[in-house]
């Protein structure tokens, strides 16, 4: 096994994502193939080779600093599930469980 | 109206004329929305209302004879963004997303007068092969209703293929464009990373993402891509590079061409009916005057592991604005803030969705990072070598788009790795940024086969060019699905 269920468990819980135990288990067995398939780079030489993580040649474009007018508040809170008086509500941001 | 029958310039004539109205044929483009789209399962959503009210207006004024795309109905992935008009990228996280802007590739449509008719069914977030990803409906294969239509942009290919649009927009990050055109027999393309704006487009994988353009012809292609090509100050990737008419060079003449065919792209993963459908496109290319050399791309079947490792680590960072805070699907039955994020991202996002964030996290965490990520961004390189020494001595790259033609619903789904290797042929010229087009190059067994064709960097032109003159010399581009026998019944 590439990975086991615990580390896929860790892995959703960086990802902010929560799986039932019949669903870790189905997403253990598919990463680990997956896992298994990508690790054939390994028997590339990659020695000395530069990483390629663009493939624009426009490195860090540069603008006028200008104001230009933006999204109104109003506009922007169109998708806003549940907002107030112009501003996000969203729950307690801190667990009241665990504050005594 | 017939759209197997016309292409832009036709459709233009009759719209100038007055032979036709703008509302007629936004009209008459429901109506085959209407009669195939219950078989096909293109469309998500529709804009009725909008775009018959835009069809009327513009008729008050008249279509200018200047502007080719003037009162075009089109037909719209559904994570291009559209101001007021529902845009999901196939995803219940996004079910009630009502943009508040326009893409780029929307406004200049707009400025050219262009109308939406609705929005296309999708591979949840771009994710997939063959449309099965969506978190809505399944889309069938404009040939045989038991097949995928391909995917990412599976709606958009089957819209067009089956005559309910005569061009629709897509997006390719790894064949997203390519594959689909190749499984529904019409043209796409995949233009040059940067030549097209990514502002508005739901982001996936940032360093591979590109829309383009899917019609029935060549020339067709070529002029919905100048409408949508150029710099844009709110992509930074975008470039400003001169950008050609890329109908200009459509004259048939492809003498003295070289092109180069990649023996990594004619193999054994390659079905055979498909790899002598490419043979005998070769043989046309010859006749046309082309010269055709067996080349070798080392390190494209490395293609597959980089791009899963590159995409997700990329989409792993992208969908994290999807928290449920401020757009978006957000659980109800919440404790606290953390709560939001886990259980709306648990609950909105689909598996295929999942599977790629996991991958893209692990990918991207301490300790797999440098053996993961770091070596796959290496490798990337050496595909980018790969192309960069093919174009130094040849023109254009020929092979298949795809090493089957369409499969049957249901079949991969729940297989990635197998579902992943269908790309195999697509995915090393999005690591390159390279443009890349499919086109119909022929037919087994009732199933459109894909020409795939690959420029350099920024010269679209010469793959329009050769495709154009293919085109020209052969009569698949012609062949349209029956349907059971009868089009018009369908």
């Amino acid at each position: 096994m590439a990975i086991s269920a615990s580390e896929v468990k860790h892995v959703a819980s960086l990802a902010k994502l929560a799986f039932t135990d019949e669903e870790l288990q189905k997403f253990t067995g598919q990463m680990d193939e997956i896992i298994e398939m990508v690790q054939q780079l390994s028997e590339v030489n990659t020695d000395g080779i530069p990483v390629t993580t663009s493939v624009t040649d426009a490195i860090g474009v540069m603008r006028e600093d200008v104001t230009v007018s933006g999204t109104s508040r109003e506009e922007l809170m169109k998708n806003v599930p549940q907002h107030q008086d112009g501003y996000i509500k969203v729950p307690a941001i801190i667990d009241e469980s665990e504050e005594a | 109206m017939n759209y197997f029958k016309h292409d832009f310039a036709s459709l233009h004539e009759l719209l100038v004329n007055k032979e036709l109205s703008v509302t007629d044929l936004t009209q008459q483009t429901f109506d085959n929305i209407e009669k195939r789209d219950q078989k096909i399962g293109a469309f998500l959503s529709l804009n009725k209302e909008a775009a018959l009210e835009q069809a009327a207006q513009l008729d008050q004024v008249g279509v200018a004879a200047d502007n080719i795309l003037s009162g075009i109905p089109l037909g719209i992935k559904d994570n291009i963004v559209t101001k007021n008009l529902k845009t999901t990228a196939a995803s219940r996280i996004l079910a009630n997303f009502n943009p508040i802007y326009d893409a780029t590739v929307m406004e200049k449509l707009h400025a050219l007068q262009t109308i939406t008719v609705g929005k296309t069914n999708m591979d949840e977030f771009a994710m997939g092969g063959s449309t099965e990803n969506s978190a809505f409906q399944l889309t069938k294969n404009a040939w045989n209703q038991a097949k995928v239509p391909g995917g990412s942009s599976g709606g958009s290919a089957a819209a067009v293929a089956s005559g309910e649009v005569i061009a629709a927009l897509g997006s390719d990050t790894g064949g997203s464009i390519r594959q689909p055109a190749s499984y529904n027999g019409i043209v796409g393309v995949k233009p040059t990373y940067g030549r097209v704006s990514r502002y508005g487009l739901i982001a996936f994988a940032s360093s591979l993402d590109q829309i383009g353009p899917f019609t029935r012809t060549v020339k067709d292609n070529a002029i919905l891509l100048n409408a949508i090509s150029g710099l844009d100050p709110h992509d930074s990737t975008s470039s400003n590079h001169a950008i050609p008419d890329f109908t200009a060079k459509l004259n048939g003449d492809i003498k003295g061409m070289k092109i180069a065919v990649p023996k990594e792209y004619m193999g054994e993963g390659v079905a055979p009916e498909v790899r002598e459908g490419i043979k005998n496109t070769i043989a046309v290319f010859e006749k046309l005057g082309a010269t055709v050399t067996e080349v070798s791309l080392p390190h494209s079947k490395y293609g597959v592991p980089v791009y899963y490792i590159i995409a997700s680590s990329e989409a792993s960072s992208n969908l994290q604005r999807f928290d449920g805070i401020r757009y978006g699907h957000r659980a109800a039955d919440v404790k606290n803030l953390e709560d939001v994020y886990v259980k709306s991202r648990s609950e909105g996002f689909g598996d295929e969705v999942k599977r790629r964030i996991m991958l893209g996290t692990f990918s991207l965490s301490a300790g797999t990072y440098d053996a993961f990520f770091k070596k796959a961004a290496q490798v990337r390189t050496l595909i980018c070598q790969d192309f960069a020494n093919i174009f130094s001595d040849y023109d254009l790259i020929l092979g298949p788009t795809s090493p089957t033609t369409a499969f049957g619903i249901g079949e991969d789904i729940n297989d990635p790795v197998t579902m992943y290797m269908n790309d195999i042929l697509t995915i090393p010229v999005n690591l390159a940024g390279l443009p890349g087009m499919s086109l119909p190059a022929g037919f087994t067994k009732g199933l459109p086969i894909g020409m795939q064709l690959i420029a350099n960097r920024f010269d679209e032109e010469t793959m329009y060019r050769a495709g154009y003159a293919f085109e020209q010399a052969t009569d698949f581009h012609k062949e349209v699905p029956t349907f059971g026998g009868k089009i018009n019944e369908f």
